[in-house]
């Protein structure tokens, strides 16, 4: 985080290190209690991301895509699906596609309780905040029409 | 059970090949093709299913069905099944080879097999909410493999085709909320089972005329069918063909039928609707595709007039015009992926698609020529062949209602395909061959073993309405003869 010339002037810069953290912690906070309070993976995955976006917008996309490259965001947004995924197809277990097979009933404000739909959270922010920001820099990174017609008319015909 | 298989395959082998696909060679390939393969499997599986419980009724997590969601295996569901796992396994098979051109292979297979799992979701589901989640994700895994080849002109189909599309589906999404307001619920059994309850009103009609608007745009039935002509010419080869062949009928056909026919009750000023759209897309498809020289636009506007076909077959409703009409469907979902394919291949061997820079080409390409030449005699409706016995069956239906002057049109617009194909086939495979096309090569094995196979389903498919084979599409046409007693068919079956 220490890049002065590139991102915005400091004042930004300063107060994005401050609350950059809590912005992540908030999104985690509200991923984890998306069963026994307003939220869950969709908003708290979002917010993830978001951390992530502001750290791109203040400092420049490289020091943002040092802490999570592209690679390793499609990685994880595969690996949030496949999870839910496997989630749901471990409801078999119980009898069920999407079975709530563990834990069943779940408490009021209890952390540990609902069974699969805190994991379930976990999945889906997984896929929503790595979705995100993998959407995110893909616009950032946007490669002109030029280069593109450059790559087919030497025989590869990409999609970047 | 099953029917959550027909999401979990696709889904699964999507997120497998994403994550995996760029790292280990063919691993894409090997996924897709067993995939659809298993998927195919299920769905002839899924006929004998049918014909011993008649309806199967899956509560998703073990919940009962007004709560939770559930999946429906009736008829119509199997007999959509089959048509759209059977064209999918052959196009992932021809994908091996033809999509060699273009790179990151493996998320044309993620897309694909994206695109898929919203396809047979949107077929198995019992849930109107759950109808549009499938919905989209199909619809927005096809914006993207429209856009595939990202040349300017595939964009700029891709942007129109993704605006018309949004437009779709917030038709079909205010139709959706405003019949949650109005019914309390988002089962489609028990939509149907509180509406019988209410006196009839404007909102049954209002939500009836959202939803013929938003799937029409999906159908492309002619006042909404200005991206299709666009959208499918520009997408890779067999994307065309299961745009075309397989996605406007699930997307369109098979949800307006499910919504109009089971849940809302259909009345006779809608039916009515039906065969004037059906009459105007079949009319306007085939004038503007004799015009046209690119081939797969062409085919694109032939799509169109046929689906008008199928459409007006269902505005009939009496029961031998929906067999025609539902027999149409599968016949066109056959041939028009196998003329898909077909271009395809002519494309992979000459770089064009030009039909007056085309000529010749019979000798050079036998496997694409007579597969051709029998998928075109299939949809302009020559005696042996799958396309004849249905456009037929929909005629006499047709004089059988009384509808006299339209029958007479339908026969005309089959003259006028035979005119517009024999078009693409003298252009294309006879007449003097191009000096720099002599020693130009046929497509890969797989390409040629999947028109093959297609070719021969084009020929035997005429035996569907043979005797042993018709249970099949009957128990489809008597889903939707039951109407307003698909309710009672899915409690029924739950108890």
């Amino acid at each position: 985080m220490k890049n002065p010339e590139k991102g915005m002037t400091l004042i930004v810069k300063t107060i994005t290190r401050l609350t950059v953290g809590l912005i992540l912690l908030y999104g985690i906070y509200i991923v984890l209690h998306g069963h026994i309070s307003p939220g869950g993976g969709f908003a708290g995955g979002v917010i993830i991301a978001l951390s992530f976006i502001h750290l791109m917008l203040a400092f420049g996309k490289e020091v943002a895509l040092k802490k999570l490259s592209q690679a390793q965001a499609s990685i994880l947004e595969s690996l949030g699906a496949i999870m839910f995924l496997s989630i749901a197809l471990l409801g078999f277990l119980g009898g069920y596609f999407f079975f709530n097979f563990f834990l069943h009933k779940g408490s009021p404000f209890a952390l540990f309780s609902a069974g699969i739909i805190p994991l379930c959270n976990i999945a889906i922010s997984l896929k929503v905040g790595a979705g995100l920001f993998a959407i995110f820099t893909v616009l950032v990174l946007f490669t002109p029409l030029e280069i593109n017609r450059f790559n087919k008319d030497n025989g590869n015909n990409s999609n970047k | 059970m099953i029917l959550p298989f027909f999401v979990i395959i696709p889904l699964g082998t999507a997120f497998l090949i994403s994550l995996f696909g760029k790292r280990i060679k063919n691993l894409s390939d090997l996924l897709a093709n067993l995939g659809t393969l298993s998927l195919l499997i299920f769905s002839l599986y899924s006929i004998p299913q049918v014909f011993v419980h008649k309806i199967l009724v899956y509560k998703v997590g073990g919940w009962i069905p007004p709560i939770g969601i559930c999946m429906v295996l009736d008829g119509l569901t199997s007999f959509m099944l089959v048509t759209v796992n059977l064209v999918s396994f052959l196009v992932t098979l021809y994908s091996v080879n033809y999509m060699e051109r273009y790179t990151d292979k493996h998320r044309f297979y993620t897309l694909f097999m994206l695109m898929l799992a919203g396809m047979n979701g949107i077929i198995i589901t019992g849930d109107l909410f759950n109808l549009f989640v499938f919905l989209e994700i199909a619809s927005i895994a096809s914006y993207a493999l429209v856009a595939f080849g990202t040349e300017a002109e595939e964009l700029e189909a891709s942007f129109k085709y993704a605006v018309m599309g949004s437009v779709a589906s917030s038709f079909i999404l205010l139709g959706i909320a405003l019949l949650y307001s109005y019914t309390s619920t988002l089962n489609m059994a028990d939509i149907s089972l509180s509406l019988s309850g209410k006196p009839a009103g404007m909102m049954v009609s209002f939500v009836a005329v959202l939803f013929l608007a938003g799937f029409g745009l999906k159908t492309a039935l002619v006042p909404f069918h200005a991206w299709l002509p666009d959208a499918h010419p520009s997408a890779p080869a067999p994307i065309s063909a299961m745009l075309s062949g397989v996605f406007i009928k699930t997307l369109g056909i098979y949800a307006l039928c499910r919504v109009f026919f089971n849940i809302l009750t259909v009345s006779s000023r809608l039916l009515f609707v039906l065969i004037v759209l059906g009459m105007i897309s079949m009319v306007v498809g085939a004038f503007l595709a004799i015009a046209q020289t690119d081939i797969k636009r062409m085919f694109a506007y032939s799509s169109i007039s046929q689906i008008g076909y199928i459409i007006f077959a269902l505005g009939i409703g009496t029961p031998l015009a929906i067999l025609g009409g539902l027999f149409h469907l599968f016949n066109h979902a056959v041939f028009k992926s196998l003329l898909f394919l077909n271009s395809g291949a002519i494309e992979y061997s000459t770089h064009t698609r030009n039909l007056n820079r085309l000529g010749g080409l019979s000798r050079s390409l036998p496997v694409t020529g007579y597969t051709s030449l029998l998928g075109s005699m299939a949809i302009s409706g020559i005696p042996p062949l799958g396309g004849f016995w249905s456009k037929l069956i929909i005629i006499i239906a047709a004089i059988q209602a009384g509808y006299f002057v339209s029958s007479v049109v339908a026969i005309l617009i089959s003259i006028l395909t035979l005119a517009y194909y024999l078009k693409f086939l003298k252009f294309t495979f006879f007449g003097k061959i191009n000096e720099a096309r002599q020693n130009i090569r046929e497509a890969p094995g797989l390409m040629k073993l999947s028109m093959i196979l297609l070719g021969i389903i084009c020929v035997i498919s005429g035996l569907l309405i043979a005797p042993l084979f018709k249970p099949f599409l009957q128990s489809a046409v008597n889903v939707l003869l039951l109407g307003n007693g698909y309710k009672e068919a899915v409690f029924g079956a739950l108890r």
